[in-house]
């Protein structure tokens, strides 16, 4: 545990130290918040939540998947994993305490959203909640694409095609019916339905089961790239 | 005293390039030794079979005992590395870098300042690694290696590319580590180094050792000229060898008072390397 938490402790400094990582895990929540204030409050045809509803899918889509990929691939590339494993951290308490800790501050930047669409109660659980597990499967394929890079431009070059296509396209499915057929049986297109309507009957197990094979999806990947490759190397 | 590393016929190809041929070693305890050897002679290899991070082909090796195929937690504690990539975090500061370690080996954050202290690094506590120079930032990863105390220590060409006064402060704190009782591994194609530290070595080439060894007396053995070197007060320099008429001519010199110095000419390292192997040791 204490080497967990030695990794998920170093991974913050190195996240407040770092200003483009912390811009990334801000910059949406400011953005909706922005939006939110400035332009939904201030009209009568925009509902008070429209701009967080839209950016949380994009949020828990990419940042995770982006910044998860390229720690990873940050650390192989500069040998630091290296050292972090020959001082018998395991390669699974590493990715946990890296892992939690991009959880932990997208957990933290969906609850500013949330409150900047003014959810309280049942709902802002619910909005948080949903982030989380939006986040962790993100969270799992850029797990996967850190441990397949060998440095860091090898790891944007795949991240971030990716996190344009699961961000993106539920966006894209609101203006093109063709883009909302494909859109249904992605992760984020379930969160941007639930998004739309924070009431617990939209929260059906259907949604959950699509969002839960993606996950499996994506954790089957993240398993296959753990097992096959050497982070050490 | 007690065996920490034992190397016994191992060997280690890639693809079917063999680079590493029947390597046997043993280094006792608070003993500093080297593994002296040219670039791509096997050295790295040699480390990353021993600290677990490569599997021989064939062999044993083992540290305090164990195999080095099935290191346990407790070796991991006992093991401090020095390796070709520093693995520093650049955007943290000296004290940050350490305190990761110090959380994983359960060291007492006060140990860090001590061992900054030690490395003469106690004015950049908050300095992130990006703004330190190659010395300083080689002084922080061996601060690294020696923060939870290890019993054996390996160093990877720990000071390759660095100034001669870092390279002093470094051979300094190698020694105080001895003192200590700690063993130490090292490799190094720098021979004055080596004849300076250790207190056995192994001359690799190709993967095979060559020789193995007290550094004065592997010289010792391979000194078969046995020539003396006089420079003469007129400038002229003379090479006599170890015989009877040597001894003649010597005596005459000194009678004409005409001798500046004289010199024995042993071999160092590098000559016995050179003469062993038809290499020089820093190519």
């Amino acid at each position: 545990m204490n080497r967990i938490l030695a990794v998920m402790k170093k991974q913050f400094k190195d996240t407040l130290k770092n200003k483009v990582v912390l811009l990334q895990f801000i910059m949406f929540p400011v953005i909706a918040f922005v939006f939110t204030e400035f332009v939904a409050k201030k009209s009568d045809e925009i509902d008070n939540f429209m701009f967080v509803a839209m950016f949380a899918p994009i949020y828990a889509g990419m940042i995770p998947l982006v910044n998860m990929a390229n720690i990873i691939a940050e650390e192989r590339e500069k040998k630091s994993l290296k050292m972090l494993i020959m001082s018998n951290v395991k390669p699974y308490e590493y990715l946990i305490g890296v892992g939690g800790h991009v959880l932990l501050l997208c957990a933290l930047g969906s609850l500013v959203m949330a409150m900047s669409g003014g959810y309280s109660g049942a709902e802002l659980f619910r909005f948080v909640f949903i982030m989380v597990i939006g986040a962790l499967a993100s969270l799992f394929v850029g797990a996967a694409i850190g441990i397949f890079s060998k440095n860091q431009s090898s790891s944007t070059a795949m991240a971030t095609p990716f996190a344009l296509v699961t961000s993106f396209i539920p966006m894209l499915a609101i203006f093109n019916e063709n883009f909302s057929s494909v859109a249904r049986i992605l992760y984020t297109q379930q969160i941007s339905f639930m998004m739309a309507d924070m009431s617990a009957t939209n929260f059906t197990w259907d949604r959950f089961a699509i969002i839960g094979a993606n996950m499996l999806v994506f954790l089957g990947l993240f398993i296959f790239a753990y097992k096959k490759v050497d982070l050490k190397d | 005293m007690e065996n920490v590393i034992v190397m016994e016929h191992v060997q280690k190809s890639f693809d079917n390039k063999q680079v590493l041929h029947d390597i046997n070693c043993t280094v006792k305890e608070s003993e500093i030794f080297g593994l002296l050897g040219p670039s791509g002679a096997g050295k790295t290899t040699i480390i990353n079979i021993l600290t677990g991070q490569l599997k021989s082909n064939g062999g044993d090796a083992s540290l305090f005992g164990v195999s080095c195929e099935k290191l346990t937690h407790e070796i991991h504690e006992n093991i401090g590395m020095v390796l070709d990539d520093s693995g520093l975090y650049a955007r943290l500061s000296c004290y940050d870098n350490l305190a990761v370690f110090a959380e994983i080996f359960k060291v007492p954050k006060t140990k860090i300042k001590d061992v900054l202290e030690k490395v003469k690094l106690e004015d950049a506590l908050k300095k992130p690694v990006s703004k330190l120079s190659k010395g300083m930032a080689q002084r922080l990863v061996i601060a690294r290696a020696l923060l939870h105390e290890p019993k054996l220590l390996f160093l990877d060409e720990p000071t390759s590319g660095l100034d001669p006064s870092t390279m002093l402060e470094i051979h300094k704190l190698i020694f105080e580590c001895r003192e200590k009782g700690t063993t130490v591994f090292l490799t190094t194609h720098n021979m004055e180094e080596a004849t300076k530290l250790c207190g056995n070595v192994a001359l690799l080439n190709e993967g095979v050792i060559v020789e193995y060894g007290e550094p004065d007396a592997l010289c010792r053995k391979h000194n078969t000229l046995k020539t003396v070197k006089i420079l003469l007060k007129n400038g002229r320099e003379v090479e006599l060898h170890g015989d009877s008429s040597s001894a003649k001519a010597i005596g005459d010199y000194f009678a004409e008072n005409s001798v500046e110095s004289i010199h024995s000419s042993e071999p160092n390292l590098e000559t016995v390397f050179i003469k062993l192997t038809g290499r020089v040791l820093d190519e």
